[in-house]
């Protein structure tokens, strides 16, 4: 009987390239559902070793693991170096919600002079540098799903959606980049 | 597509993150058992329908997920603002006289 387990993931293979943009499904992270209020945030702030961040649309980082705002008490963190941040909340008695959706999200990294154009065929944001600058991240919609925008540089966003989605906003993404108008 | 400003999030967004949550400002009786059915269906069901500024609840659905209250003229389809859910009705006048 073989006894290896093999991750699978829904966009696994899959990558596209056309001119000035190019999606490619990023590699698995681990990722945080975090809500609190004010009275946690300090304590959660120092246990995960980075700041939370309390302004609408921004994120902070502390080496490979980032704090996306979502909300008033919500943020998503994302850890690519796959550290257990379950663990790391785990002490903390102020009252929060951590919930490891690690496997509920897939991102895909939209590269390239033409990211802003391609996004925009789904979704309904203004993603110009100055509403949208290097750093801000937002849970909007593309298309008919709901996605978090994360813009990591002027040419790079990563888009994280439910695994379940992740084969429709691919799919999306791919027929914007494809269409040149 | 109507643009509305969330409150939490400080930034007019688009409808199509949003959902449209019923009139805003209506209490939940303390004690539904007290209530006559008069009172009780009141409540549920009686709405004031208005044509011109409503007070309403919308969602922001697809982004802070927060609930909050707008006014919204119901034959221009205009909001005329939005407030964080909690904080008292603002005052009609200022508002339209605002848009003048």
């Amino acid at each position: 009987m073989v006894e290896v387990l093999t991750r699978t993931g829904p966009l696994d293979g899959r990558s596209f390239a056309a001119s000035g943009v190019r999606l490619s499904p990023a590699e698995p992270a681990a990722r945080l559902s975090l809500r609190a209020g004010g009275d946690a945030v300090k304590a959660l702030s120092k246990a995960l070793a980075l700041s939370l961040p309390l302004r609408p649309k921004s994120t902070s980082a502390s080496g490979n693991l980032a704090a996306l705002w979502l909300g008033p008490d919500e943020w998503l963190l994302i850890d690519e170096d796959g550290n257990d941040l379950m663990a790391a909340c785990a002490a903390i008695t102020a009252v929060h919600s951590a919930v490891d959706i690690s496997h509920r999200n897939v991102a895909i990294d939209v590269t390239g002079p033409n990211v802003e154009d391609v996004l925009a065929a789904g979704c309904p944001q203004d993603l110009s540098l100055r509403a949208f600058p290097v750093g801000a991240a937002s849970r909007t919609i593309f298309g008919k799903a709901e996605v978090v925008l994360w813009r990591r540089s002027e040419q790079h966003f990563r888009v994280e959606c439910w695994r379940s989605f992740a084969d429709y906003v691919f799919g999306l993404l791919e027929a914007a980049a494809r269409d040149p108008g | 597509m109507l643009l509305i400003r969330c409150p939490y999030c400080e930034e007019t967004l688009p409808e199509a993150e949003f959902t449209y949550a019923g009139e805003a400002h209506i209490i939940r009786p303390e004690r539904p058992s007290d209530q006559t059915d008069e009172q009780w269906e009141e409540y549920l069901f009686i709405r004031t329908n208005v044509k011109g500024a409503h007070y309403e609840r919308w969602r922001h659905m697809h982004g802070c997920g927060r609930f909050f209250n707008a006014v919204r003229d119901t034959v221009s389809d205009r909001f005329l603002t939005t407030y964080k859910a909690g904080a008292p009705r603002p005052d009609l006048s200022t508002l339209t006289e605002s848009q003048k």
